[in-house]
């Protein structure tokens, strides 16, 4: 195994991540403001692939350009699942919440293999297949895209929560729940932001994960369970830790595919989740809840 | 009066094979009797104990591969088998629960371990030869060997499942009176009440992730040996966590009749919408979803709590 | 002969908040002690560490004589210390009889039996009528008597009530006065934390006053309710 070989596989790792961070990061936005764990949020992802996925194929649509309507799109859905489904249970016990998104999950997940059929779908660009020189190394072009899309989508979050009235609320509801109507701005809308925000960033993740993964019904659940363990790893609710997160979990997938047969490289992955959530559940970064 | 209803219900269950000559209505009860037996399962961990498993299909795939192999590789009865696979569920279930409930893991981090837990399992028995790999496990068929737990006659899986439907009702209605069933609902309701009162809130939830996957891994084997074949998926996966956990929570999560009441409603509307279904794969699945949702909202104690509210 | 609990030199700090410093107290087998204070005062946490639900910083805690630091609180309540909670913990889902059955499982591990002992724990604490009310349909104020009820049935030697009058109107709190004398009078042991001064001194042989974690006085109620010490906490602060 040349160095090479093992500095391409870090590099695609470092790609994938910031993908697994962005998708992450509409996942802990979610939990940090509603302190609800999203199953769907997959399923939402894979919608927005499908959607990417027939625009290209059947409208020609360049998957880059597509990102103008699936990130509108993803705000939508996740503002109006939000207002409709999710609203219906915020002062149920926990286990109704866990239960409504996982019913929503099953539900989306099927209805797109009713729709579409089972079988994993690529789209073919022209630039599928197109590098980029970096020193000894070609980096694949839609990787890199994904990589600095994942950068700029979570840099224009940021900026959103930090310079606009509405995105402060966010912040502040994920930080102090009561504090958040004291700014003025009712509870409901700033939840259904942030539950559209977050499908938004997934959206974008989805459109552009498209040129170079492949679309299926299922696609969400495994993405979403990375996201699971991107999370947990940086800490439920916090933004640095889900960008920290999936760098880890994209490179620790890359790296371990190198070495190990098959899937067999998840497994790891699962061992940390689950070390992580039982030695730290607050995550690398997260606050520990205070006794 | 409750007593003379159970028995009427049993008395017709244990006539139908006897009077009906019909594969598919042996066929749809025992998958009624099968989901309602995997319930009572969950049930006891979910319901009684408060404790959500987003993963009981480790334990389903534990009971189910265990006694496969045991019969494939070692000619070990499935009736054998069936109490290997039990014994290794609780193992893994005292293994998991300890790790959980020590460390005060709750609600949505719980299900999630859970999940992580089957996870593991599922993609290991992917990549591992030994267990068929992805393929999965066939069972060499023997024709009518009811020492081997194999049966040329579907009634005779008709009547295994409904006994062990039986056991475990009649066992999940014996918890429910007693001092650890009252422990478990203590322990869902209120832990530092709980604790406060004298009960070990760990060793009670603990004794409830035992029965339960003991339970549920006597169900893998159970489906191991009526279909012939398990593969990762079918064993480990993720949809059938959710199948295990939907007939209990839908009939009523923490009642003794929930997980059977479920499971009939659930068989019913299966076998009503059969024609769709069959025609678009996933259609049945997104039925459960929008049911699950619909459940949730509307009907936070099950329908038994609804027939309860209106008596 | 030490007393029943003996509390030495305790210290808890959350944060910026020194909520116990250096807490002596003792309590005899047998007596009935108030504790009071202004709000915030530490009284609670007092509880909570004492019941084994908080580690304090520093201290020791001797129950019966058995150092009960460190033990989870289902090993403290087994050993006869049982609480209450300030904010009523019902087991909401379960009947009133089948809550004041979960506590009376620790003297009687027979279910039929239990039941009776939860009964008669009922019929003595004044909630025999609402035996088979569900727990979530009772008023506050009869929460904290199911709380009392609760504790009572685990059979404790020492007894610590957390603001069971609190919220109560005047004939509820006679009526919890009597019922709390009654207790008394069968032996068991009280610790109380109480607000309605009433009460504390129709029921109470000895008040210990807590203020900014410290006990600043201990001693009859007569003699504590002089003691410009309490006087000026109560004054500098808002009346309870």
């Amino acid at each position: 195994m040349t160095l090479e070989v093992v500095l391409t596989s870090l590099a695609n790792g470092v790609m994938l991540g910031g993908l697994y961070a962005l998708v992450a990061l509409g996942l802990t936005l979610i939990f940090g403001v509603m302190r609800i764990i999203n199953f769907a949020h997959g399923s939402l992802m894979m919608l927005a692939m499908y959607a990417t996925f027939w625009l290209a194929a059947a409208a020609g649509v360049d998957p880059y350009l597509s990102l103008a309507l699936t990130v509108p799109a993803g705000f939508a859905a996740g503002y109006g699942v939000q207002r409709g489904i999710i609203a219906r249970v915020l002062g149920a016990p926990e286990h109704s919440q866990l239960l409504m998104t996982l019913g929503l999950a099953l539900f989306l997940d099927n209805l797109a293999l009713a729709l579409f059929d089972a079988d994993p779908r690529t789209l073919l660009v022209p630039y599928s297949q197109a590098t980029v020189p970096l020193g000894p190394l070609r980096l694949n072009l839609p990787r890199l895209l994904a990589f600095g899309g994942a950068l700029v989508v979570t840099g224009l979050l940021a900026l959103f929560l930090r310079a606009t009235d509405l995105g402060r609320a966010v912040r502040a509801a994920a930080e102090e729940r009561e504090g958040a109507a004291l700014c003025g701005i009712p509870v409901g809308r700033v939840y259904a932001t942030a539950f559209g925000l977050g499908t938004a960033c997934v959206a974008a993740a989805g459109t552009m994960a498209v040129p170079f993964f492949y679309v299926a019904p299922e696609v969400g659940g495994s993405f979403v369970i990375t996201a699971f363990v991107v999370v947990v790893l940086g800490g439920l609710g916090s933004f640095p830790g889900a960008l920290l997160g999936g760098l880890v979990v994209g490179v620790a997938e890359s790296l371990g595919g190198l070495f190990f047969h098959g899937s067999l490289a998840q497994i790891g992955i699962f061992g940390l989740f689950v070390v992580i959530l039982l030695v730290r559940p607050s995550g690398l970064l997260g606050t520990p809840p205070v006794a | 009066m409750r007593g003379a209803g159970a028995a009427l219900l049993l008395l017709i269950a244990v006539g139908i094979p006897l009077a009906v000559r019909s594969e598919w209505l042996i066929g749809t009860l025992t998958l009624i009797y099968f989901f309602a037996f995997l319930g009572q399962g969950w049930n006891i961990l979910g319901g009684y104990a408060g404790q959500f498993s987003f993963g009981h299909a480790l334990f389903f795939g534990i009971g189910a591969y265990t006694s496969a192999l045991a019969f494939i590789k070692a000619g070990w009865s499935p009736w054998l088998g069936m109490w290997l696979g039990a014994a290794l569920a609780v193992a893994v279930g005292l293994i998991t629960g300890h790790l959980s409930f020590r460390y005060g893991l709750r609600g949505a981090y719980f299900a999630l371990v859970m999940l992580a837990f089957a996870e593991i399992f599922r993609v290991a028995a992917t990549n591992w030869a030994w267990v068929g790999a992805s393929f999965g496990l066939l069972v060499p068929l023997r024709g009518h060997a009811p020492a081997l737990f194999q049966f040329g006659d579907k009634r005779w899986f008709y009547y295994v499942m409904l006994a062990l439907l039986l056991a475990a009702t009649a066992g999940v209605a014996a918890l429910a009176r007693s001092r650890l069933g009252y422990e478990m609902v203590a322990v869902r309701e209120n832990e530092a009440a709980a604790a406060a009162l004298g009960i070990n809130p760990y060793r009670v939830k603990l004794t409830a992730m035992a029965l339960s996957a003991g339970l549920t891994a006597i169900g893998g084997t159970f489906y191991v040996q009526y279909f012939s074949y398990v593969d990762p998926g079918i064993g480990f996966g993720p949809t059938n966590s959710v199948e295990i956990l939907l007939r209990p929570i839908l009939g009523g999560a923490g009642t003794v009749w929930g997980p059977l009441l479920g499971s009939a409603l659930l068989g019913l509307l299966g076998e009503a919408t059969r024609g769709l279904v069959t025609a678009h794969a996933g259609l049945h699945l997104m039925l459960y979803g929008a049911l699950l949702m619909v459940a949730v909202v509307f009907l936070p104690h099950g329908v038994i709590g609804l027939l309860r509210r209106r008596s | 002969m030490s007393a029943l609990l003996e509390v030495r030199d305790l210290s808890k700090r959350f944060g910026g908040l020194q909520a116990l410093s250096g807490v002596t107290l003792d309590v005899g087998e047998g007596e009935v002690v108030g504790l009071i204070g202004p709000n915030g005062a530490g009284k609670t946490t007092l509880f909570a560490v004492v019941s084994g639900f908080l580690r304090p910083d520093r201290g020791r805690v001797t129950f019966a004589g058995r150092d009960v630091l460190g033990l989870p609180p289902h090993a403290i309540s087994r050993l006869g210390l049982a609480r209450t909670f300030q904010l009523a913990q019902p087991f909401p889902e379960l009947t009133v009889a089948e809550n004041v059955m979960i506590g009376a499982f620790a003297r009687e591990p027979a279910p039929r039996r239990a039941r009776r002992r939860a009964l008669e724990v009922l019929a003595l604490t004044g909630l025999g009528a609402l035996a088979e009310r569900p727990a979530r349909a009772l008023s506050v104020g009869l929460r904290k008597r199911l709380e009392l009820a609760r504790a009572l049935a685990t059979g404790p030697r020492l007894l610590l009530l957390d603001e069971v009058m609190a919220g109560l109107d005047p004939a509820e709190v006679e009526e919890t006065v009597e019922v709390i004398r009654g207790v008394a009078a069968t032996g068991v042991t009280l610790l109380l934390i109480e607000h309605v001064m009433a009460a504390v001194m129709q029921l109470c042989g000895r008040v210990a006053v807590l203020h900014h974690g410290e006990l600043i006085a201990a001693g009859s109620p007569a003699a504590v309710a002089a003691d410009p010490r309490v006087v000026d906490a109560y004054l500098g602060e808002e009346m309870g």
